[in-house]
Formats: C-alpha cells, sequence, structure tokens
C-alpha cells in the first residue's frame, strides 16, 4: 500500500507540473507540442524492454515483442517529427 | 550491470530532462533545444533499462528497436506536413497498444511467478494467490486506455487520411452500446481484481475496450477531430502512467502525467474555441434547428462574385491585410502559393498578417504548423482575440479555405447551431475576399451568412489555383 501511496503522490505532482508548463505553451506551438509530449509518451518503452528482454515465458517475450516495436516507433518517430516541424519555426529575420 | 539506486536515480533524471523538454516547447527559440532535452532523456531512459539485471535476453531486444526505429524515422521524414494529424494520431495510438502490451506481459509474468512460488511451496494459498490489489487495478486500467486509445486513434488516422469516411457516423442506441461496453469493460477490470490468476480476463477487457474505442471514435466527424485527436493524446499519457503503476516505476508515471496534462489543456483549448462542452463533441452531434435560414433565402440574389483581376486591383490599394486560413487550404495544398501571394502584397506597401482560429485544421496548431512549413514567420500568425479587436481597421481580409470559424452567425443569431462559438470577426474588415470552391455549407451545415454581405466577394475556385492566379494578376499590374 505504501508503495501504492507513493506513485500516486508522484503521479498527482506530476500532473501539476504538467498544467503549469503546458498551459504556457503558445498556440503556435500546439502540434510540435502534441507531437513531442506523444514521444514521450513512449516512455513505456522501458516497460517494453524488461518485458521483452526478461525471458520469463515465450507469450511474455512475443508481448514484449511487440511493446517494443510499437513504442519505439512511437518514440523514435514522435521526437525526429517534432525536430523536422521545429525547424520550420523561424523568425523574420534569418 | 548497475544497481537498483542508480538505475533509479537515471529515470528520476529522465524525468527531469521530460520536464525541462516541455519547458523548452513555450517558446520558438527554445523548443528546439527543448525537444532534443526530451529525446536525450529517453535515450538515458532506454540505455539505462538495457543495463538492468532483468534483461538476459539482447536479440529481441534490438531487433524490436531496430525494426520500430527505422519505421519511425522513415514515417519521420517522408510524412506531409498536411498530413501532420493522421501522423500523430497514429503515434497516440502506437503508445497506446505499447501500454496494452507491456501491462499484459508483466501482469503474466507476474502471476505465473506468484503460481509457481505457491506451487513449490505447496501450501493451500496456492488456489488463493493474489497480487496487491493496486497492480491488479493498474492493469485493468492501462489496458482499457491503452485498447481504447489504440483503436480510437485508428479510426482517427483512417478518418484524416480518407481511409473511412470523415462524416459522422450514427445507429440508433449507439449511447447505450458504448455504456454497455464501458460497464462491460469495468465489470471485468473488477473481474480481474478479484481472481487475478485468471490472466485470460485482462485480453478480453482488453478486446472490450478496443471495440469502445472503435464505436466512440466512430460517430466524431472530421472537424471535430482536432478534439478528439488531443483527447487521445492525453489517454495515451495516462495509459502509460497506469502501465507504471503496474511496474512501480516512476518515469511511466511522471511522462505519463504529463502528457495526460498536456492532452487535456489542448483539448479543453479545443472546446473553447467551438463553445461546445467535451459531451458535446463527443456525443453530441450538429442538429440544424427546423427555422434555420436555408441556403437560398440566405444566398438568393445577394452573393457577389468576383474575378482574379479585380480583386488584383482591389489589393493593389489595401494597407494592410489580413488571411484567414482554414482546413481547405491544408486540403489544397496552397500554404506555399498563400505565403507567396502574401511576399508580393509586401512587397507592394501593404502588411500582411495571419489570423488563426484554434481550431482551424484538424489539429491543435496545425495552420501553424502549414504557414512554418512555407517560411512565414510565426510572428505573423496572430491569434484570434488579439486580432479581433484591430479587424475594423483591415482593408482587406482573405479567407481561404474557413467557413464556419467565420461565420457571424455564432454571434447574431442566438438561434445557429453554432450560437457563442469564437469567431475571427472578419465581417468587420472594409473588403473580405472569401476563396472558396462553391457556397456549400462547413461542417455545421449551415449557410453563412458572411458571403452575401455587401462588404463580401466570393472567389470561387481551387484554394491554390485561385491563389496562383490572383498572384499572376497582381504582378501584371
Amino acid at each position: 500500500m505504501e508503495a501504492f501511496v507513493t506513485a500516486l503522490s508522484v503521479f498527482v505532482l506530476a500532473v501539476f507540473v504538467g498544467f503549469e508548463i503546458i498551459t504556457k505553451v503558445p498556440p503556435t506551438l500546439h502540434t510540435p507540442l502534441m507531437s513531442g509530449s506523444n514521444a514521450i509518451s513512449g516512455i513505456t518503452l522501458i516497460g517494453a524492454l524488461l518485458a521483452a528482454g526478461s525471458r520469463q515465458t515465450q507469450w511474455t517475450t512475443v508481448l514484449g515483442f511487440l511493446a517494443v516495436l510499437f513504442a519505439t516507433v512511437n518514440v523514435v518517430g514522435g521526437f525526429m517529427v517534432t525536430h523536422r516541424m521545429l525547424g520550420m519555426f523561424k523568425r523574420k529575420e534569418r | 550491470m548497475l544497481p537498483e539506486a542508480l538505475i533509479k536515480i537515471a529515470y528520476l533524471l529522465a524525468a527531469v530532462l521530460f520536464i525541462l523538454g516541455l519547458k523548452g516547447l513555450t517558446h520558438p527559440r527554445t523548443a528546439v533545444r527543448g525537444n532534443l532535452l526530451g529525446a536525450l532523456g529517453m535515450l538515458i531512459a532506454v540505455v539505462v533499462t538495457l543495463l538492468d539485471r532483468q534483461i538476459v535476453d539482447y536479440t529481441v531486444l534490438l531487433a524490436g528497436l531496430v525494426a520500430g526505429g527505422a519505421i519511425g524515422a522513415i514515417l519521420a521524414r517522408r510524412i506531409e506536413m498536411t498530413a501532420m494529424p493522421q501522423l500523430v494520431a497514429l503515434f497516440n495510438g502506437f503508445g497506446g497498444i505499447g501500454s496494452v502490451l507491456v501491462a499484459g506481459a508483466a501482469f503474466t509474468a507476474a502471476i505465473d511467478a506468484l503460481m509457481g512460488a505457491a506451487a513449490s511451496s505447496g501450501s493451500a494459498a496456492a488456489s488463493t494467490a493474489t497480487l496487491d490489489v493496486q497492480v491488479t487495478i493498474a492493469t485493468g486500467a492501462s489496458g482499457l486506455i491503452g485498447a481504447v486509445t489504440f483503436w480510437g486513434s485508428l479510426v482517427a488516422f483512417g478518418k484524416l487520411q480518407g481511409v473511412i469516411s470523415e462524416k459522422p457516423v450514427h445507429f440508433g442506441g449507439q449511447q447505450v452500446v458504448n455504456a454497455l461496453l464501458l460497464a462491460g469493460a469495468l465489470f471485468l477490470g473488477v473481474w480481474l481484481v478479484l481472481h487475478p490468476t485468471q490472466v485470460g480476463s485482462y485480453w478480453i477487457l482488453a478486446a472490450v475496450a478496443s471495440v469502445l474505442g472503435l464505436l466512440l471514435v466512430l460517430p466524431i466527424g472530421g472537424a471535430d477531430m482536432p478534439v478528439v485527436v488531443a483527447l487521445l493524446n492525453s489517454y495515451s499519457g495516462l495509459a502509460a502512467a497506469a502501465t507504471g503503476f503496474v511496474l512501480s516505476n516512476n518515469v511511466l508515471i511522471v511522462s505519463g502525467s504529463l502528457v495526460g496534462a498536456s492532452g487535456l489543456i489542448l483539448t479543453n483549448i479545443m472546446c473553447k474555441a467551438m463553445n461546445r462542452s467535451l459531451t458535446n463533441v463527443l456525443f453530441g452531434r450538429f442538429a440544424p434547428s427546423a427555422e434555420a435560414a436555408s441556403a437560398d433565402d440566405v444566398y438568393a440574389g445577394k452573393v457577389t462574385s468576383t474575378s482574379a483581376d479585380e480583386l488584383a486591383m482591389i489589393l493593389d490599394g489595401a494597407r494592410r491585410v489580413v488571411i484567414v486560413p482554414g482546413y481547405g487550404m491544408a486540403v489544397a495544398q496552397a500554404q506555399h502559393a498563400v505565403r507567396d501571394l502574401a511576399n508580393a502584397l509586401e512587397r507592394r506597401g501593404a502588411s500582411v498578417e495571419y489570423a488563426i482560429h484554434p481550431v482551424a485544421g484538424r489539429m491543435p496548431g496545425h495552420m501553424n504548423v502549414l504557414l512554418a512549413e512555407a517560411d512565414v514567420p510565426y510572428e505573423k500568425l496572430i491569434e484570434m482575440d488579439a486580432i479581433n479587436p484591430t479587424m475594423e481597421q483591415v482593408d482587406v481580409a482573405i479567407v481561404i479555405g474557413a467557413n464556419d470559424v467565420v461565420n457571424p452567425d455564432a454571434k447574431n443569431d442566438p438561434q445557429s447551431p453554432i450560437a457563442g462559438m469564437p469567431i475571427i470577426d472578419v465581417d468587420q474588415a472594409r473588403t473580405v475576399v472569401v476563396i472558396k470552391r462553391s457556397l456549400s455549407p462547413g461542417f455545421a451545415g449551415i449557410p453563412n451568412p458572411l458571403f452575401a454581405a455587401d462588404n463580401t466577394m466570393m472567389y470561387f475556385g481551387d484554394g491554390k489555383r485561385a491563389v496562383l492566379d490572383l498572384l499572376a494578376a497582381i504582378k501584371e499590374l
């Protein structure tokens, strides 16, 4: 139970941090914000790595492999496409 | 192999980098660095995980990482900026299914371990072996949210890509079916908590949630996609956070909740910009009232149509021009032509700005990305609330591919289905030019009195072609 309460505390505090930061993102950057934060939500990848690499049963390895695949597409694609988009935002005088 | 504490500290560092990364996105100047900080955080998290002692087999991992990385990189490089909404929807979905699979694998492994331990100790506890309740609850939440995210995102992707119809799909008793599915999923969740050893019920739960995800997004029409994509973005974060609870892993919890919060804020902004509640977007539908004026009443004999040459002359005398882009500009891939037009007008001494409605396009900020792609400096993109008070001083407002977001009925007609929706007040400008294929209605399905206003001229044609013709006419002056 204690572990759960600790995890819950972390969750609630992080939600507040998220609200504080994200409300300051200007509308111009909302699309990169979505794709960038989306890449961050691919953090589930590390759970996928643990599942795929711990060799418990064949079934968990298969699940893990698929999870690694999907999450990596999410992470790599998300960060790269955000980078590409942000490179386009320029000031008047270059 | 790294000691446990060191791994946890590395995860903390990753979480901090994610926060700093998002903070960087609060300004275009720091945004690139912010995104790189986020990527660095992810890299650190992945590398220390690979050094975790639980990992004994690297072949499967590397195969997944290499294949996934290659697919992601190709998609990210090849995608057209106009197709960004569907790509983000797809990535959201992948994050969601990732969480479903991870929670499923972790849960299976935990139950296997538990059963194994109980069997070897030979105690009577074997039949009543239980997991911590919170782990089971989190697993259920992961499966539910993740599956809804995955299938909902696939439908959103299909609609945005044009694979399935953008039109809302309605059938009788839809709400009841959805409610039953949700109740079924929640029941399976409770079942899972009471009988965690029956791992199969997790997959049934995920299957039920998948159907729910499909049915939730199918009825939602194209123009409401900004809300859906933002909401699914939030769900993908919450699914990751739930998986964090399953694994007791703080970096998942922190990142998941950051993304969950981000998606919720964007969802809220989008709903406000349409003056609709989230429930209305998800479950309601636009029903034009019976008394609403028909298109004939509104337009008959009052619409002025114009040509490129006439427009060029009007624009020649304009000092201040505002361009209002909508989804139609994206469809026509007209952003570069529009930029050229703006440059030509500026060379002739006019000031040109862009007025961006929050829900223009198919995702939050869609227009801004398109115009950025066309090298329009971001200072020229003005938010609705900032430009509206100055609209009266605008000589010519050019509306391209937008309709409902410039419909003055939202302000003037309390009976209108879009009454109360904030709009860009182009009707206040001295002259309004609307570039549009026809007088067909926008997503709300209602006529737009702006098109019949005295100060409005309709310039009919495909967005890109029309702008290019106009540009040619201006150059001939």
